[in-house]
Protein backbone atom coordinates (compact mmCIF):
# COMPACT_ATOMS: atom_id res chain seq x y z
CA UNK A 1 0.00 0.00 0.00
CA UNK A 2 1.22 3.46 -0.81
CA UNK A 3 0.56 6.24 1.62
CA UNK A 4 -0.30 9.67 0.39
CA UNK A 5 1.36 12.24 2.67
CA UNK A 6 -1.60 14.55 2.24
CA UNK A 7 -3.97 11.83 3.43
CA UNK A 8 -1.80 11.19 6.47
CA UNK A 9 -1.65 14.86 7.30
CA UNK A 10 -5.37 15.13 6.82
CA UNK A 11 -5.98 12.17 9.10
CA UNK A 12 -3.67 13.59 11.74
CA UNK A 13 -5.21 17.05 11.71
CA UNK A 14 -8.72 15.71 11.67
CA UNK A 15 -8.11 13.42 14.64
CA UNK A 16 -6.49 16.33 16.47
CA UNK A 17 -9.42 18.52 15.63
CA UNK A 18 -11.78 15.81 16.80
CA UNK A 19 -9.98 15.48 20.11
CA UNK A 20 -9.92 19.25 20.53
CA UNK A 21 -13.58 19.64 19.79
CA UNK A 22 -14.53 16.68 21.96
CA UNK A 23 -12.75 18.44 24.77
CA UNK A 24 -14.56 21.60 23.79
CA UNK A 25 -17.82 19.67 23.92
CA UNK A 26 -17.22 18.64 27.50
CA UNK A 27 -15.72 21.96 28.51
CA UNK A 28 -18.50 23.88 26.83
CA UNK A 29 -21.15 21.89 28.64
CA UNK A 30 -19.71 22.36 32.10
CA UNK A 31 -18.91 26.00 31.39
CA UNK A 32 -22.51 26.54 30.37
CA UNK A 33 -23.88 25.02 33.55
CA UNK A 34 -21.68 26.99 35.88
CA UNK A 35 -22.35 30.28 34.17
CA UNK A 36 -26.07 29.53 34.20
CA UNK A 37 -26.17 28.84 37.93
CA UNK A 38 -23.88 31.79 38.60
CA UNK A 39 -26.19 34.02 36.61
CA UNK A 40 -29.12 32.78 38.66
CA UNK A 41 -27.71 33.88 41.98
CA UNK A 42 -26.25 37.16 40.73
CA UNK A 43 -29.28 38.14 38.70
CA UNK A 44 -31.06 40.26 41.31
CA UNK A 45 -28.03 42.15 42.62
CA UNK A 46 -28.68 42.12 46.39
CA UNK A 47 -31.75 39.95 45.99
CA UNK A 48 -31.61 36.38 47.23
CA UNK A 49 -33.15 33.88 44.87
CA UNK A 50 -34.90 30.84 46.29
CA UNK A 51 -35.50 28.11 43.74
CA UNK A 52 -38.56 26.00 44.47
CA UNK A 53 -39.21 22.75 42.59
CA UNK A 54 -42.90 21.97 43.03
CA UNK A 55 -45.28 19.33 41.67
CA UNK A 56 -47.43 20.51 38.75
CA UNK A 57 -50.62 20.42 40.84
CA UNK A 58 -49.13 23.04 43.19
CA UNK A 59 -48.41 25.59 40.44
CA UNK A 60 -51.37 27.92 40.94
CA UNK A 61 -51.60 27.83 44.72
CA UNK A 62 -47.84 28.28 45.10
CA UNK A 63 -47.98 31.46 43.07
CA UNK A 64 -50.17 32.95 45.81
CA UNK A 65 -48.13 31.47 48.63
CA UNK A 66 -44.86 32.63 47.06
CA UNK A 67 -46.16 36.18 46.77
CA UNK A 68 -47.01 36.15 50.48
CA UNK A 69 -43.61 34.72 51.39
CA UNK A 70 -41.82 37.34 49.29
CA UNK A 71 -43.86 40.07 50.99
CA UNK A 72 -42.79 38.77 54.40
CA UNK A 73 -39.16 38.46 53.28
CA UNK A 74 -38.07 41.62 51.46
CA UNK A 75 -35.18 41.01 49.10
CA UNK A 76 -36.16 37.42 48.47
CA UNK A 77 -37.23 36.36 45.02
CA UNK A 78 -38.76 32.93 44.48
CA UNK A 79 -38.20 31.15 41.21
CA UNK A 80 -40.53 28.21 40.75
CA UNK A 81 -40.09 25.17 38.51
CA UNK A 82 -43.11 22.94 38.08
CA UNK A 83 -43.33 19.46 36.67
CA UNK A 84 -44.17 15.86 37.41
CA UNK A 85 -42.76 14.86 40.80
CA UNK A 86 -40.68 12.14 39.20
CA UNK A 87 -39.15 14.60 36.71
CA UNK A 88 -38.33 17.07 39.47
CA UNK A 89 -36.49 14.41 41.50
CA UNK A 90 -34.61 13.30 38.38
CA UNK A 91 -33.63 16.88 37.59
CA UNK A 92 -32.31 17.48 41.11
CA UNK A 93 -30.37 14.20 41.04
CA UNK A 94 -28.78 15.39 37.76
CA UNK A 95 -27.62 18.57 39.48
CA UNK A 96 -30.43 21.05 38.79
CA UNK A 97 -30.01 23.93 41.25
CA UNK A 98 -32.96 23.75 43.66
CA UNK A 99 -33.40 24.94 47.23
CA UNK A 100 -36.79 23.39 48.03
CA UNK A 101 -38.58 20.32 46.71
CA UNK A 102 -42.33 19.72 47.08
CA UNK A 103 -43.72 16.52 45.55
CA UNK A 104 -47.27 15.27 45.01
CA UNK A 105 -46.67 11.99 46.77
CA UNK A 106 -44.45 10.45 49.41
CA UNK A 107 -43.08 7.85 46.97
CA UNK A 108 -41.13 10.37 44.92
CA UNK A 109 -39.98 12.24 48.04
CA UNK A 110 -38.77 8.91 49.47
CA UNK A 111 -36.81 8.45 46.26
CA UNK A 112 -35.16 11.84 46.76
CA UNK A 113 -34.36 10.96 50.38
CA UNK A 114 -32.91 7.62 49.30
CA UNK A 115 -30.64 9.36 46.78
CA UNK A 116 -29.50 11.69 49.57
CA UNK A 117 -30.79 14.78 47.79
CA UNK A 118 -32.68 16.05 50.84
CA UNK A 119 -31.46 17.55 54.08
CA UNK A 120 -33.45 16.61 57.18
CA UNK A 121 -36.94 15.11 57.26
CA UNK A 122 -39.61 16.03 54.69
CA UNK A 123 -42.63 17.84 56.13
CA UNK A 124 -46.13 16.77 55.02
CA UNK A 125 -48.15 19.93 54.35
CA UNK A 126 -51.21 19.00 52.26
CA UNK A 127 -53.32 16.13 50.98
CA UNK A 128 -55.30 15.58 47.82
CA UNK A 129 -58.03 13.18 46.87
CA UNK A 130 -59.01 11.40 43.67
CA UNK A 131 -62.26 12.57 42.10
CA UNK A 132 -64.17 12.14 38.84
CA UNK A 133 -63.97 15.16 36.56
CA UNK A 134 -67.00 15.39 34.28
CA UNK A 135 -68.33 17.89 31.75
CA UNK A 136 -69.99 20.98 33.25
CA UNK A 137 -73.57 20.12 34.19
CA UNK A 138 -72.70 16.41 34.25
CA UNK A 139 -74.58 15.62 31.00
CA UNK A 140 -73.83 11.88 31.24
CA UNK A 141 -75.20 11.79 34.81
CA UNK A 142 -72.19 10.14 36.35
CA UNK A 143 -72.85 9.79 40.07
CA UNK A 144 -70.48 7.09 41.23
CA UNK A 145 -67.33 5.25 40.26
CA UNK A 146 -69.42 2.23 39.17
CA UNK A 147 -71.03 4.36 36.43
CA UNK A 148 -67.64 4.50 34.69
CA UNK A 149 -67.76 0.81 33.79
CA UNK A 150 -70.30 1.77 31.09
CA UNK A 151 -68.30 1.25 27.91
CA UNK A 152 -70.25 3.94 26.05
CA UNK A 153 -68.49 6.50 28.20
CA UNK A 154 -65.08 7.81 27.20
CA UNK A 155 -63.06 7.60 30.39
CA UNK A 156 -59.50 8.89 30.66
CA UNK A 157 -57.20 8.12 33.56
CA UNK A 158 -53.56 8.19 34.57
CA UNK A 159 -51.32 5.26 33.59
CA UNK A 160 -50.40 2.88 36.41
CA UNK A 161 -46.77 3.99 36.14
CA UNK A 162 -47.47 7.49 37.48
CA UNK A 163 -48.64 8.38 41.02
CA UNK A 164 -52.20 9.38 40.08
CA UNK A 165 -52.55 6.09 38.20
CA UNK A 166 -51.39 4.09 41.19
CA UNK A 167 -54.08 5.75 43.30
CA UNK A 168 -56.68 5.19 40.55
CA UNK A 169 -55.91 1.45 40.50
CA UNK A 170 -56.23 1.23 44.29
CA UNK A 171 -59.54 3.08 44.29
CA UNK A 172 -60.94 0.85 41.50
CA UNK A 173 -59.89 -2.22 43.46
CA UNK A 174 -61.47 -0.95 46.66
CA UNK A 175 -64.72 -0.16 44.86
CA UNK A 176 -64.64 -3.43 42.91
CA UNK A 177 -65.05 -1.55 39.63
CA UNK A 178 -63.53 -2.44 36.25
CA UNK A 179 -63.14 0.47 33.84
CA UNK A 180 -61.94 0.34 30.25
CA UNK A 181 -60.38 3.76 29.64
CA UNK A 182 -59.88 5.20 26.15
CA UNK A 183 -56.54 6.64 27.21
CA UNK A 184 -54.00 6.30 30.02
CA UNK A 185 -52.15 9.57 30.36
CA UNK A 186 -48.85 10.49 31.99
CA UNK A 187 -50.23 13.27 34.16
CA UNK A 188 -53.45 14.56 35.71
CA UNK A 189 -53.02 17.70 33.63
CA UNK A 190 -53.30 15.63 30.46
CA UNK A 191 -56.32 13.76 31.85
CA UNK A 192 -58.05 17.01 32.78
CA UNK A 193 -57.22 18.48 29.37
CA UNK A 194 -59.07 15.65 27.64
CA UNK A 195 -62.15 16.39 29.78
CA UNK A 196 -62.08 20.19 29.54
CA UNK A 197 -61.59 19.98 25.75
CA UNK A 198 -64.81 17.96 25.64
CA UNK A 199 -63.23 14.83 24.18
CA UNK A 200 -63.57 12.64 27.27
CA UNK A 201 -66.77 12.18 29.28
CA UNK A 202 -64.97 11.53 32.55
CA UNK A 203 -61.45 11.67 33.88
CA UNK A 204 -59.92 10.59 37.15
CA UNK A 205 -58.03 13.53 38.60
CA UNK A 206 -57.47 15.20 41.96
CA UNK A 207 -60.01 17.46 43.64
CA UNK A 208 -57.70 20.46 43.23
CA UNK A 209 -57.41 19.88 39.49
CA UNK A 210 -61.16 20.29 39.02
CA UNK A 211 -61.07 23.54 41.02
CA UNK A 212 -58.17 24.72 38.83
CA UNK A 213 -60.18 24.14 35.68
CA UNK A 214 -62.25 27.23 36.44
CA UNK A 215 -65.65 25.76 35.63
CA UNK A 216 -64.63 23.76 32.57
CA UNK A 217 -65.10 20.55 34.55
CA UNK A 218 -67.18 19.45 37.51
CA UNK A 219 -66.21 17.07 40.30
CA UNK A 220 -68.09 13.92 41.32
CA UNK A 221 -66.90 12.77 44.74
CA UNK A 222 -65.64 9.20 45.11
CA UNK A 223 -66.30 8.00 48.68
CA UNK A 224 -63.89 5.09 48.17
CA UNK A 225 -61.04 7.51 47.47
CA UNK A 226 -60.87 8.95 50.95
CA UNK A 227 -58.57 6.34 52.41
CA UNK A 228 -56.17 6.74 49.48
CA UNK A 229 -55.57 10.43 49.97
CA UNK A 230 -52.11 11.33 48.73
CA UNK A 231 -49.82 13.34 50.95
CA UNK A 232 -47.67 16.21 49.68
CA UNK A 233 -44.29 16.48 51.42
CA UNK A 234 -41.89 19.43 51.20
CA UNK A 235 -38.18 19.47 52.08
CA UNK A 236 -34.95 21.45 51.86
CA UNK A 237 -32.62 20.26 49.12
CA UNK A 238 -29.25 19.15 50.46
CA UNK A 239 -27.16 21.20 48.01
CA UNK A 240 -29.11 24.39 48.67
CA UNK A 241 -26.91 27.48 49.05
CA UNK A 242 -29.70 29.18 51.00
CA UNK A 243 -30.53 26.39 53.42
CA UNK A 244 -31.78 28.70 56.20
CA UNK A 245 -34.12 30.57 53.92
CA UNK A 246 -35.25 27.28 52.36
CA UNK A 247 -36.06 25.96 55.85
CA UNK A 248 -38.09 29.10 56.53
CA UNK A 249 -40.01 28.48 53.32
CA UNK A 250 -40.72 24.90 54.37
CA UNK A 251 -41.96 26.10 57.78
CA UNK A 252 -44.06 28.77 56.10
CA UNK A 253 -45.91 26.03 54.22
CA UNK A 254 -47.47 24.70 57.43
CA UNK A 255 -48.27 28.20 58.77
CA UNK A 256 -51.87 29.43 58.91
CA UNK A 257 -51.77 31.77 55.86
CA UNK A 258 -50.27 29.15 53.55
CA UNK A 259 -52.61 26.45 54.83
CA UNK A 260 -55.58 28.72 54.13
CA UNK A 261 -54.44 29.20 50.52
CA UNK A 262 -54.00 25.46 50.15
CA UNK A 263 -57.45 24.72 51.51
CA UNK A 264 -59.01 27.36 49.28
CA UNK A 265 -57.43 25.54 46.36
CA UNK A 266 -59.03 22.27 47.46
CA UNK A 267 -56.15 20.65 49.30
CA UNK A 268 -56.75 18.86 52.59
CA UNK A 269 -54.75 19.44 55.76
CA UNK A 270 -51.94 16.94 56.27
CA UNK B 1 -25.03 -1.01 -4.86
CA UNK B 2 -23.15 2.22 -4.45
CA UNK B 3 -20.40 3.20 -6.86
CA UNK B 4 -16.84 2.31 -5.81
CA UNK B 5 -15.18 5.07 -3.80
CA UNK B 6 -13.19 7.61 -5.79
CA UNK B 7 -9.57 6.51 -6.22
CA UNK B 8 -7.54 7.96 -3.43
CA UNK B 9 -3.89 8.94 -3.52
CA UNK B 10 -3.93 9.29 -7.30
CA UNK B 11 -4.28 12.82 -8.58
CA UNK B 12 -6.52 11.61 -11.37
CA UNK B 13 -8.93 13.82 -13.27
CA UNK B 14 -11.05 15.51 -10.59
CA UNK B 15 -14.37 15.11 -12.36
CA UNK B 16 -14.23 11.32 -12.10
CA UNK B 17 -14.28 11.57 -8.31
CA UNK B 18 -17.59 12.29 -6.65
CA UNK B 19 -17.65 15.99 -5.86
CA UNK B 20 -16.56 16.82 -2.32
CA UNK B 21 -14.55 13.66 -1.69
CA UNK B 22 -10.82 14.06 -1.12
CA UNK B 23 -10.64 17.85 -1.00
CA UNK B 24 -8.67 18.87 2.12
CA UNK B 25 -10.51 21.33 4.33
CA UNK B 26 -9.02 24.03 6.60
CA UNK B 27 -8.41 22.91 10.17
CA UNK B 28 -11.04 25.22 11.74
CA UNK B 29 -13.65 23.68 9.44
CA UNK B 30 -12.60 20.18 10.54
CA UNK B 31 -12.74 21.21 14.19
CA UNK B 32 -16.20 22.76 13.85
CA UNK B 33 -17.40 19.77 11.86
CA UNK B 34 -16.21 17.50 14.65
CA UNK B 35 -18.01 19.72 17.15
CA UNK B 36 -21.19 19.45 15.12
CA UNK B 37 -20.82 15.69 14.92
CA UNK B 38 -20.29 15.35 18.64
CA UNK B 39 -23.31 17.53 19.39
CA UNK B 40 -25.33 14.74 17.79
CA UNK B 41 -23.18 11.74 18.72
CA UNK B 42 -22.66 12.43 22.43
CA UNK B 43 -26.36 12.31 23.39
CA UNK B 44 -26.81 9.15 21.32
CA UNK B 45 -23.77 7.64 23.04
CA UNK B 46 -25.28 8.64 26.39
CA UNK B 47 -28.36 6.54 25.57
CA UNK B 48 -26.10 3.59 24.78
CA UNK B 49 -24.37 3.99 28.14
CA UNK B 50 -27.71 4.13 29.98
CA UNK B 51 -28.93 0.84 28.50
CA UNK B 52 -28.99 -1.97 31.09
CA UNK B 53 -27.66 -4.57 28.65
CA UNK B 54 -28.34 -7.56 30.92
CA UNK B 55 -32.08 -6.81 30.88
CA UNK B 56 -32.23 -5.47 27.34
CA UNK B 57 -33.41 -8.71 25.76
CA UNK B 58 -36.19 -9.24 28.29
CA UNK B 59 -37.35 -5.61 28.03
CA UNK B 60 -37.46 -5.70 24.24
CA UNK B 61 -39.54 -8.86 24.08
CA UNK B 62 -42.04 -7.67 26.70
CA UNK B 63 -45.60 -7.67 25.43
CA UNK B 64 -45.97 -3.91 25.85
CA UNK B 65 -42.79 -3.22 23.83
CA UNK B 66 -43.77 -5.53 20.98
CA UNK B 67 -47.29 -4.14 20.86
CA UNK B 68 -45.97 -0.58 20.73
CA UNK B 69 -43.39 -1.45 18.06
CA UNK B 70 -46.02 -3.16 15.91
CA UNK B 71 -48.38 -0.20 16.27
CA UNK B 72 -45.56 2.24 15.46
CA UNK B 73 -44.48 0.39 12.32
CA UNK B 74 -48.06 -0.06 11.14
CA UNK B 75 -49.20 3.54 11.68
CA UNK B 76 -45.94 4.99 10.32
CA UNK B 77 -46.28 2.76 7.25
CA UNK B 78 -49.83 3.91 6.59
CA UNK B 79 -48.83 7.52 7.21
CA UNK B 80 -45.91 7.27 4.77
CA UNK B 81 -48.25 5.91 2.08
CA UNK B 82 -50.71 8.74 2.69
CA UNK B 83 -47.85 11.27 2.56
CA UNK B 84 -46.80 9.83 -0.80
CA UNK B 85 -50.33 9.83 -2.17
CA UNK B 86 -51.01 13.40 -1.07
CA UNK B 87 -47.50 14.83 -1.18
CA UNK B 88 -46.88 14.01 -4.84
CA UNK B 89 -49.91 15.91 -6.21
CA UNK B 90 -49.14 18.82 -3.92
CA UNK B 91 -45.48 18.95 -5.01
CA UNK B 92 -46.55 18.75 -8.68
CA UNK B 93 -49.02 21.60 -8.24
CA UNK B 94 -46.45 23.68 -6.36
CA UNK B 95 -43.71 23.21 -8.97
CA UNK B 96 -45.58 22.75 -12.25
CA UNK B 97 -48.45 25.19 -12.02
CA UNK B 98 -48.64 28.90 -11.39
CA UNK B 99 -51.43 30.40 -9.34
CA UNK B 100 -51.73 33.38 -7.01
CA UNK B 101 -50.70 32.63 -3.44
CA UNK B 102 -48.50 29.72 -4.43
CA UNK B 103 -45.53 30.79 -2.29
CA UNK B 104 -47.85 31.48 0.62
CA UNK B 105 -49.38 28.00 0.30
CA UNK B 106 -45.89 26.54 0.11
CA UNK B 107 -44.86 28.35 3.29
CA UNK B 108 -48.00 27.25 5.15
CA UNK B 109 -47.48 23.61 4.12
CA UNK B 110 -44.04 23.74 5.74
CA UNK B 111 -45.28 25.20 9.04
CA UNK B 112 -45.64 21.81 10.81
CA UNK B 113 -41.86 21.43 10.44
CA UNK B 114 -41.28 24.23 12.92
CA UNK B 115 -44.38 23.96 15.12
CA UNK B 116 -43.93 22.71 18.68
CA UNK B 117 -45.55 19.24 18.77
CA UNK B 118 -48.11 20.27 21.35
CA UNK B 119 -49.32 23.05 19.04
CA UNK B 120 -49.73 20.52 16.23
CA UNK B 121 -51.71 18.34 18.61
CA UNK B 122 -53.94 21.19 19.75
CA UNK B 123 -54.55 22.25 16.15
CA UNK B 124 -55.63 18.72 15.26
CA UNK B 125 -57.79 18.48 18.39
CA UNK B 126 -59.50 21.72 17.40
CA UNK B 127 -60.14 20.15 13.99
CA UNK B 128 -61.36 16.62 14.73
CA UNK B 129 -62.13 16.80 18.47
CA UNK B 130 -65.71 16.75 19.75
CA UNK B 131 -65.74 20.54 19.82
CA UNK B 132 -63.47 20.86 16.79
CA UNK B 133 -64.54 22.39 13.49
CA UNK B 134 -65.18 18.94 11.98
CA UNK B 135 -66.34 17.48 15.31
CA UNK B 136 -70.13 17.68 14.80
CA UNK B 137 -69.78 16.40 11.23
CA UNK B 138 -67.71 13.41 12.32
CA UNK B 139 -70.09 12.68 15.18
CA UNK B 140 -73.08 12.65 12.80
CA UNK B 141 -71.24 10.25 10.54
CA UNK B 142 -70.44 8.11 13.57
CA UNK B 143 -66.71 8.49 13.04
CA UNK B 144 -64.55 8.60 16.13
CA UNK B 145 -61.06 9.97 15.52
CA UNK B 146 -59.73 11.13 18.90
CA UNK B 147 -58.39 8.24 21.04
CA UNK B 148 -58.15 5.89 18.01
CA UNK B 149 -55.28 4.75 15.77
CA UNK B 150 -56.77 7.08 13.12
CA UNK B 151 -55.71 10.01 15.32
CA UNK B 152 -52.20 8.57 15.49
CA UNK B 153 -52.03 8.45 11.68
CA UNK B 154 -53.54 11.93 11.42
CA UNK B 155 -50.87 13.37 13.72
CA UNK B 156 -48.10 11.55 11.83
CA UNK B 157 -49.32 12.74 8.41
CA UNK B 158 -49.62 16.32 9.67
CA UNK B 159 -45.98 16.46 10.77
CA UNK B 160 -44.50 14.23 8.02
CA UNK B 161 -46.17 15.57 4.89
CA UNK B 162 -43.82 18.59 4.67
CA UNK B 163 -40.84 16.22 4.42
CA UNK B 164 -42.35 14.42 1.44
CA UNK B 165 -43.43 17.64 -0.26
CA UNK B 166 -40.01 19.26 0.28
CA UNK B 167 -38.16 16.23 -1.10
CA UNK B 168 -40.37 15.91 -4.17
CA UNK B 169 -40.41 19.66 -4.77
CA UNK B 170 -36.61 19.78 -4.71
CA UNK B 171 -36.34 16.86 -7.13
CA UNK B 172 -39.00 18.26 -9.48
CA UNK B 173 -37.24 21.61 -9.60
CA UNK B 174 -33.89 19.92 -10.27
CA UNK B 175 -35.40 17.76 -13.04
CA UNK B 176 -36.63 20.82 -14.84
CA UNK B 177 -39.49 20.91 -17.33
CA UNK B 178 -37.60 20.59 -20.64
CA UNK B 179 -38.35 16.91 -21.23
CA UNK B 180 -41.97 17.41 -20.18
CA UNK B 181 -42.38 20.34 -22.59
CA UNK B 182 -40.88 18.38 -25.45
CA UNK B 183 -43.22 15.46 -24.78
CA UNK B 184 -46.18 17.82 -24.68
CA UNK B 185 -45.25 19.45 -28.00
CA UNK B 186 -45.04 15.97 -29.49
CA UNK B 187 -48.67 15.50 -28.53
CA UNK B 188 -48.47 13.64 -25.22
CA UNK B 189 -51.40 14.32 -22.89
CA UNK B 190 -50.67 15.66 -19.36
CA UNK B 191 -51.40 12.20 -17.96
CA UNK B 192 -48.99 10.57 -20.40
CA UNK B 193 -46.30 13.15 -19.59
CA UNK B 194 -46.76 12.45 -15.89
CA UNK B 195 -46.75 8.67 -16.25
CA UNK B 196 -44.06 8.30 -18.93
CA UNK B 197 -41.71 11.24 -18.30
CA UNK B 198 -42.08 12.79 -14.83
CA UNK B 199 -42.74 9.81 -12.56
CA UNK B 200 -39.99 7.49 -13.84
CA UNK B 201 -37.40 10.20 -13.42
CA UNK B 202 -38.83 11.09 -10.00
CA UNK B 203 -38.61 7.52 -8.68
CA UNK B 204 -35.57 7.99 -6.40
CA UNK B 205 -37.11 11.09 -4.83
CA UNK B 206 -40.45 9.31 -4.40
CA UNK B 207 -38.67 6.61 -2.44
CA UNK B 208 -36.66 9.09 -0.36
CA UNK B 209 -39.70 11.26 0.35
CA UNK B 210 -41.75 8.28 1.47
CA UNK B 211 -38.99 6.89 3.66
CA UNK B 212 -38.38 10.26 5.31
CA UNK B 213 -42.10 10.52 6.04
CA UNK B 214 -41.98 7.03 7.53
CA UNK B 215 -39.01 7.96 9.72
CA UNK B 216 -40.59 11.19 10.90
CA UNK B 217 -43.87 9.37 11.60
CA UNK B 218 -42.04 6.76 13.63
CA UNK B 219 -40.67 9.47 15.91
CA UNK B 220 -43.89 11.47 16.19
CA UNK B 221 -44.77 12.05 19.82
CA UNK B 222 -46.23 15.33 21.02
CA UNK B 223 -49.10 15.69 18.61
CA UNK B 224 -50.01 12.02 19.07
CA UNK B 225 -50.13 12.39 22.84
CA UNK B 226 -52.43 15.39 22.54
CA UNK B 227 -54.88 14.17 19.92
CA UNK B 228 -54.75 10.37 20.30
CA UNK B 229 -54.04 9.81 23.97
CA UNK B 230 -52.08 6.80 25.11
CA UNK B 231 -53.52 3.30 25.31
CA UNK B 232 -51.68 0.03 24.82
CA UNK B 233 -52.46 -1.61 21.49
CA UNK B 234 -54.51 1.30 20.25
CA UNK B 235 -52.61 4.58 20.41
CA UNK B 236 -49.50 3.94 22.54
CA UNK B 237 -46.73 4.04 19.94
CA UNK B 238 -43.08 3.41 20.79
CA UNK B 239 -42.28 7.08 21.61
CA UNK B 240 -45.31 7.25 23.92
CA UNK B 241 -44.27 4.01 25.61
CA UNK B 242 -40.78 5.46 26.14
CA UNK B 243 -42.29 8.60 27.64
CA UNK B 244 -44.31 6.46 30.04
CA UNK B 245 -41.52 3.97 30.82
CA UNK B 246 -39.17 6.71 31.93
CA UNK B 247 -41.61 7.57 34.76
CA UNK B 248 -40.79 4.32 36.49
CA UNK B 249 -37.61 2.96 34.93
CA UNK B 250 -35.07 5.03 33.01
CA UNK B 251 -33.22 1.87 32.00
CA UNK B 252 -36.15 0.39 30.12
CA UNK B 253 -36.79 3.79 28.52
CA UNK B 254 -33.17 3.70 27.29
CA UNK B 255 -33.58 0.22 25.80
CA UNK B 256 -36.73 1.24 23.93
CA UNK B 257 -35.02 4.47 22.82
CA UNK B 258 -32.17 2.42 21.42
CA UNK B 259 -34.66 0.31 19.48
CA UNK B 260 -36.19 3.44 17.98
CA UNK B 261 -32.75 4.89 17.17
CA UNK B 262 -31.67 1.69 15.40
CA UNK B 263 -34.85 1.60 13.29
CA UNK B 264 -34.56 5.32 12.50
CA UNK B 265 -30.88 5.00 11.61
CA UNK B 266 -31.60 2.13 9.24
CA UNK B 267 -34.38 4.06 7.56
CA UNK B 268 -32.35 7.26 7.17
CA UNK B 269 -29.29 5.38 5.88
CA UNK B 270 -31.48 3.63 3.34
CA UNK B 271 -33.02 6.93 2.23
CA UNK B 272 -29.78 8.89 1.93
CA UNK B 273 -27.72 6.12 0.36
CA UNK B 274 -29.92 6.60 -2.71
CA UNK B 275 -29.95 10.34 -2.67
CA UNK B 276 -26.80 11.31 -4.60
CA UNK B 277 -27.87 9.29 -7.64
CA UNK B 278 -31.17 11.11 -7.91
CA UNK B 279 -29.66 14.54 -7.39
CA UNK B 280 -26.84 13.91 -9.88
CA UNK B 281 -29.32 12.83 -12.50
CA UNK B 282 -31.12 16.12 -12.01
CA UNK B 283 -27.96 18.15 -12.25
CA UNK B 284 -26.91 16.36 -15.41
CA UNK B 285 -30.04 17.58 -17.16
CA UNK B 286 -29.11 21.23 -17.00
Amino acid sequence: MTTDPRRTALAATSSLALAASLAACGGGASGGTSSASGGGSDAGGQETTLTVFAAASLTDVYEDINAEFEKAHPGVKIVMTNGGSNDLVTQISQGAPADVLATADTKNMDKAVEQQLISGEPTPFATNELTIAVQPGNPKQIDALSDLSNTDLKVVECASEVPCGTVTDKVYEKAGVTVKPVSEENSVTDVLGKVTSGNADAGLVYTTDVLRSGGKAEAVVIPEAEEFRSTYPIAVVKDSKNADLAQEYVSFMVSAPAQKDLQDAGFGAA
Amino acid sequence: MTAPAAPRGHPGPPHTARSGVGVPQPVPILALAALAACAVLLPLAAILLAVPWSQAGALLTEQASLTALRLSLLTAGISAMICLALGLPLALVLTRTGFPGRSLLRAVILVPLVLPPVVSGLALLMTVGRRGILGPLLEQAGIQVVFTPAAVVLAQVFVSLPFTVLTLEGALTALGTDAERVAATLGASPATVLARITLPRLAPALLTGTILAFARSLGEFGATLTVAGSLEGSTRTLPLLIYLARESDVGSAAVLSLLLIVVALGVVLFAYARRPGGADGGRGER
